[in-house]
């Protein structure tokens, strides 16, 4: 079966295949970024977007996503706005892009004379590079082709019984089709690890899952931040557990197929659970300051789309991949409803079941992934953070051989 | 199934669950359908609150989503809300969450 039409999907010479066809203007330090956000400005209809890292201190984990992001299926080309001093390696990213077959080019903005120069000089190439993604090969694309990630934010006592649930079915039948799945955060999984355990696909994933989530804990422990909050008891829920759980379901109750780090692209179908949290010591603080955050580490991850749960009313978007939007809350719904894809609330009334919103879904992804705005695109959010992390590379049990 | 508009039908999760979910905030009095069964609930609660859907034991698991998310710390009849004054984390204190050594 087809998750798009014939004529819909963009084929990369990698092979894989994208749902957008997106230019990416990349600042490479915030000094650049005015100077991206102008060059990109005129475009902004047409699919070119602004990505990129403020940080002036090259760091692995910013070039490993960068060059994962520059190369996603959804991009077709990158412009680099560097200003020309800082650290981030922009000849190894921009190696990397062009290795990839896409039209690539690096301003430097010290180099092509200022803050004008630069802006007229990145719009003539924008303009040759449109025409040269015009024409990338328009094929199907089928569900064991598609990656699609899930985050919830903004949630309140109904995420964790309508909208979360109800994407956990539609991952459910989305796996059962061969599509990649990946839900994340394991701060938020403390109470569940023990049942992810016992959904591993492999005896040898079970502790690297159980030591995911110790992790986490050790790292929110250390930075005193804790996850269960008085107004989570005043929302109905009594512990810890009971909190994760409603976020885990969102994962629904495929096997767990693998653990990835952020900028890890899955190489086979399954369900797989996204480590965010950093390895070692605890550096640059907190292990993701927002919800944009987490959204750009699954797309690292080669997500096409993003299935955003949220009950009090997340507006946010982002570059890259097209976020639909469940809401939990019917009350929400109706307040904010040209920001919400879906009305996941109407369980709540009996009006639906986490069944046919899990269907609903699934159906929505379908239309999204043939070119439909959803409503967060339409809005044209495109909203995009990155900060600093260390990872150490994956284990060998982590993935399936 | 039973169904009238006098009656709020509660969302139970997975079968196996014990409890079941207030869909919306309920009014001192107002009657609840607990297993078909007409429960009147003596006190205000907002959505997403948890009723027993049978009789539970003391140091019984309550069990909601398909999994225990803690025990009860007294017997509960059928229709009673659960919450913090009978039920209790299983895997970590609140107060001294996160201070294990992850082996619980």
């Amino acid at each position: 079966m087809e998750a798009t039409s014939k004529t819909t999907a963009y084929l990369r010479p990698d092979g894989r295949k994208g749902i957008r066809n997106a230019l990416v203007v990349v600042y490479l330090v915030e000094c650049a970024h005015h100077v991206a956000r102008e060059i990109a400005y005129p475009y902004r209809e047409r699919g070119v977007q602004v990505i990129g890292f403020s940080g002036c201190y090259p760091n692995d984990y910013s070039q490993k996503l960068l060059q994962r992001l520059c190369t996603h299926a959804n991009v077709g080309g990158a412009l680099l706005v560097s200003l020309g001093c800082e650290g981030f390696d922009r000849d190894r990213l921009a190696e990397f892009i062009r290795a990839s077959g896409r039209p690539q080019k690096t301003l430097v903005i010290q180099e092509a004379g200022g803050t004008p120069a630069s802006i007229a000089e990145g719009r003539r190439w924008i303009d040759d590079a449109l025409d040269e993604m015009a024409r990338v090969p328009r094929v199907s694309m089928g569900f064991d082709e598609l990656v699609v990630g899930t985050i919830c934010g903004g949630s309140d006592a109904a995420s964790g019984i309508s909208a979360n649930p109800a994407v956990g079915h539609c991952f459910d039948r989305l796996v059962e089709r061969g599509a990649t799945c990946i839900f994340e955060e394991t701060g938020e999984l403390i109470g569940c690890e023990q049942d992810m355990a016992r959904r591993a696909a492999r005896d040898e994933l079970r502790q690297p899952l159980l030591d995911s989530v110790a992790k986490a804990a050790r790292y929110y422990q250390t930075l005193g931040h804790g996850s269960f909050a008085p107004g989570n008891a005043e929302g109905g829920l009594t512990t810890q557990e009971e909190k994760s759980l409603g976020a885990y379901c969102k994962s629904g109750s495929s096997p767990i197929s693998g653990i990835i780090k952020p900028g890890d692209v899955p190489t086979a179908g399954g369900l797989y659970l996204l480590d965010v949290v950093p390895d070692g010591e605890v550096r640059y603080g907190f292990p993701n300051i927002n919800d944009s955050a987490e959204i750009a580490e699954l797309i690292a991850c080669g997500s096409h789309l993003i299935l955003f749960t949220t009950g009090r009313g997340s507006v946010v978007g982002s570059a890259i991949s097209p976020v639909i939007k469940i809401c939990s809350n019917p009350e929400t719904f109706a307040r904010m409803e040209e920001d919400m894809d879906i009305n996941a609330g109407r369980i709540l009334s009996g009006q639906a079941t986490i069944e046919s919103v899990g269907d609903e879904i699934i159906a929505r992804l379908g239309e999204v992934a043939n070119g439909a705005p959803s409503k967060s695109e339409g809005l044209g959010h495109q909203e995009f953070v990155m900060t600093y992390k260390s990872f150490e590379p994956l284990g060998p049990s982590c993935f399936p051989a | 199934m039973e169904s009238s508009d006098a009656h709020l039908q509660l969302i139970r999760l997975r079968p196996e669950d014990n409890v079941g979910i207030l869909p919306k905030g309920v009014e001192p009095g107002e009657t609840l359908l607990v297993e078909n069964e007409p429960v009147s609930f003596p006190e205000a609660l907002p959505l997403g609150h948890k009723i027993a859907l049978r009789p539970i034991s003391a140091r019984e698991k309550i069990i909601k989503y398909g999994m225990p998310i803690g025990s009860t710390t007294r017997a509960i009849q059928s229709g009673e809300h659960v919450h913090l004054h009978n039920m209790q984390s299983d895997y970590i204190n609140p107060q001294t969450r996160l201070s294990g050594d992850g082996s619980h």
